[in-house]
């Protein structure tokens, strides 16, 4: 193996407390020509602030649509161990959780067939084997799959479903976060494998209105955990914050959204027909208060970042969903979703996008929904409302 | 003859319950409560008094596999070889014994690797792929994260304290695989020039309609130049989302002397207290300035700062700068306020000041 590029701009960035992907590099580039090349390419990159990757290329393995990424360098000829870099998106297990058998399966398999580098984990939340040749893609396929493990979603598909650590290691998890991704990502491997709608469909799972998958920013559905009864009150509990330090009236009752909360100095009263389910008390005193227990989830449908029309939160499907398995009423109304949106959807448009052009309510007629409060922050400001009155006419007919 | 080997596809991934630890199945959805017992460790209390401790380690979100098996190594060494990663980047090791955690702590140091991260503190920036792997990049990810983490590393180890969490997010462009949207501070690479486009290549490897459908502002039209089929682009009109280059790989964006990052703040995800809020721009634009970014770092420590000293316990950036107001915010800050940061796309006029409330 020949000797490592100078690379005085990136070597700047072993420097310093936090982690150094050069570093990461580095040690990859001593066993890997890829790596190598990728060291070199990177630190002409810093010197020229300028990117040396060729727009995209279609790659993949025998039968699916995604799960890889083509990239090839703009410099084969300085770098060929880059001049095919692809990625593969492998879906992880939900949660992120490992078994040190398991991660060294996969870093054994990307010893042989890759670059030994990784994103753990990507930002859709796959594991990423970052860079190797289109030969390789259909052995290292096959080995993955013989660990048990298969590819995550790319391009106009069902991306790989994730979720928050949920139930497994969270006492304010709703609902079976891990349990809803594998099922979900199970039933639509078709859907996840071969693209077949108008632009990327991502489902996000998290526990509770915390969010810690940001599920409410970054996907299409997103599946947030609530509950609509008592929050489950200790009161010793409380005041044993209140007497280590928790200033209960300013730091908790003040910065409640419904103002529902009373502190006298010794007893919490929360007036729970009142409260949003925010989680900033529970948050503040975990030991005392914790979500209810007639809990499940709200749906919501629409994030995206910005391309193509601007930035979009999710907002309100369905305000209070109970998740029981096989989550036959939920998949009936994705696939109600899907029905329209592929029909009538643009070339990549987002399904948020979607609803911003035809509708929210022509939206929620056409996938058999009916409208309720909870679907918007305050009803119409404007009177330029659309009537259908020729429906009874045509049933004459 | 040669028996015909069945390819395997569609198994999906492997099942969370063969790879959580033992007291994860046993605890499940049973969880009592949790304390954070100091920077970087917290436990999980089960309604019959098991114990699950969490070690929250630092991570780069790129990884080589050599240093993976040294994570797998002390999984082994210290938690019966169970471990997980968090949705931001972090490795998380799962001990069900606590004398372990110091020695654990320890090699982890040894690795140069700190942990911290919990509670109220400053964790890992999700980020994008940047000239690590991207095609569309108007920065690298990698180095500013590495950069930024650097200087508000004390502020991740406990070794500072803050009111409250803090999220910092960067995308290498507009395309933003990061969703970074949401964050109390974004980091976006942005480009400023309109596309040089290749009018010889359009017609043979773009589709021209999709082309001029992907104008979010209808800058781009169908046009012929020198006899051959092109677009043209309403210069004025372009926004440089690189919308346009995602579908047509000749009408390219990239420009070392004008590309750069654009900083915003006060976005939030979690519903507590706030409802989920979108990030907004701070500093329309710095260069990129490699292998540090030491403006970027600069600004961004301010920032930190200046919340941290003025924000009230648990108040996010965002709800603190809603409190004092955005005209206070860009005075505290000592930020000048420009042409940019006033809304000009759909839905502006929502952005404008219509009150009289205002701090003078």
């Amino acid at each position: 193996m020949a000797e490592l590029p100078e690379t005085p701009l990136l070597d700047e960035l072993e420097k310093g407390p936090w982690p150094s992907f050069v570093t990461e590099i580095k040690q990859a580039a001593e066993h890997h020509e890829e790596a190598r090349d990728l060291l070199g390419q990177l630190e002409r990159s810093y010197r020229e602030r300028i990117g040396h990757w060729k727009h995209g290329g279609i790659v993949g393995v025998l039968g699916y649509g995604g799960g890889v990424i083509g990239r090839y360098s703009d410099l084969p000829d300085d770098f060929p161990g880059v001049s095919h870099f692809h990625t593969l998106r492998v879906n992880q297990p939900a949660g992120w959780f490992y078994t040190s058998k398991a991660l060294r399966d996969i870093c054994d398999i990307w010893e042989e067939h890759g670059s030994g580098l990784t994103n753990m984990h990507g930002s859709t939340g796959d594991i990423v084997l970052l860079g190797t040749s289109t030969p390789e893609l259909e052995p290292t396929f096959k080995k993955l799959t013989e660990k048990g493990f298969d590819l995550g979603g790319s391009g106009s598909d069902v991306r790989t479903p994730s979720c928050c650590v949920g139930p497994a290691r969270c006492e304010w998890a709703c609902y079976d976060t891990l349990g809803l991704t594998y099922d979900l990502t199970m039933s639509y491997q078709d859907e996840l494998h071969r693209p077949m709608f108008p632009y990327k469909w991502k489902f996000k799972m998290s526990g509770c209105p915390n969010d810690c998958v940001a599920a409410i920013a970054r996907s299409d559905l997103s599946i947030i955990g609530t509950w609509r009864d008592e929050i489950v009150k200790d009161d010793a509990e409380v005041r044993k914050y209140a007497d280590n330090g928790l200033d209960i009236f300013n730091d908790v009752v003040l910065n409640c959204p419904a103002k529902c909360m009373k502190w006298d100095g010794e007893k919490l009263e929360i007036d729970d027909e009142y409260c949003r389910k925010c989680m900033h008390c529970i948050n503040a005193m975990p030991k005392a208060l914790a979500p209810g227990k007639d809990r499940g989830a709200t749906i919501l449908i629409g994030s995206k970042a910005p391309i193509v029309e601007g930035a979009l939160l999710s907002s309100v499907l369905v305000p209070f969903w109970k998740p029981e398995e096989p989550y036959e009423d939920l998949k009936d109304l994705v696939e109600a979703i899907w029905d329209v949106w592929s029909e009538e959807g643009k070339n990549r448009e987002r399904v948020g996008e979607f609803i911003q052009r035809v509708g929210m309510g022509n939206f929620l007629e056409a996938i058999g929904l009916d409208p309720e409060p909870e679907m918007v922050a305050f009803p119409r400001e404007n009177p330029y409302v659309f009537y259908d009155l020729s429906e009874d006419e045509d049933e004459d007919e | 003859m040669a028996e015909k080997v069945k390819r395997v596809t569609d198994i999906g991934p492997p099942h969370h319950d063969k790879l959580m630890p033992p007291i994860c199945k046993e605890n499940y959805g049973t969880w009592k409560y949790h304390e954070v017992l100091k920077p970087g460790v917290m436990v999980h209390v089960g309604a019959t008094g098991d114990k699950l401790y969490t070690v929250r380690a630092a991570g780069a979100r790129l990884v080589s596999i050599y240093r993976l098996r040294q994570f797998a190594d002390l999984a082994d060494k210290y938690c019966d070889g169970y471990l997980r990663f968090t949705s931001r980047h972090n490795i998380e090791f799962l001990l069900t014994y606590d004398a372990n955690i110091d020695p654990l702590i320890a090699d982890l140091a040894a690795m140069g690797v700190s942990v911290g991260g919990i509670g109220a503190a400053i964790t890992s920036i999700v980020h994008t792929q940047g000239w690590v792997h991207c095609h569309s990049a108007a920065t690298d990810a990698s180095g500013v994260v590495k950069a930024v983490m650097d200087v508000v590393h004390p502020y991740f180890n406990g070794e500072k304290k803050l009111p409250g969490k803090l999220r910092i997010a960067l995308a290498c462009c507009l395309n933003m695989c990061g969703a970074v949207h949401c964050s109390d501070i974004a980091i976006l690479g942005i480009h400023r020039k309109a596309p040089r486009t290749d009018h010889t290549q359009v017609a043979k490897i773009c589709e021209i309609p999709n082309v001029v459908s992907a104008c979010p502002t209808a800058a781009i039209r169908p046009t012929q130049v020198d006899g051959t089929p092109s677009v043209e682009v309403i210069e004025e009109q372009c926004m440089y989302c690189a919308n346009c280059f995602t579908v047509c790989p000749s009408m390219p964006l990239n420009d070392p002397e004008n590309d750069g990052v654009s900083i915003w703040v006060g976005g939030k995800v979690s519903n507590a207290r706030s409802e989920p809020m979108f990030s907004k721009l701070a500093i329309p634009y710095i260069p990129n300035n490699p292998p540090r970014w030491p403006e970027v770092t600069d600004v961004i420590l301010k920032l930190v700062e200046l919340w941290a000293a003025n924000a009230k316990p648990f108040e996010r950036m965002g709800e603190w700068i809603n409190r004092i107001t955005w005209p206070k915010f860009f005075k505290m800050a000592g930020i000048e306020f420009q042409k940019e940061h006033i809304d000009d796309f759909k839905h502006a006029g929502l952005t404008f000041k219509r009150s009289t409330q205002i701090v003078h």
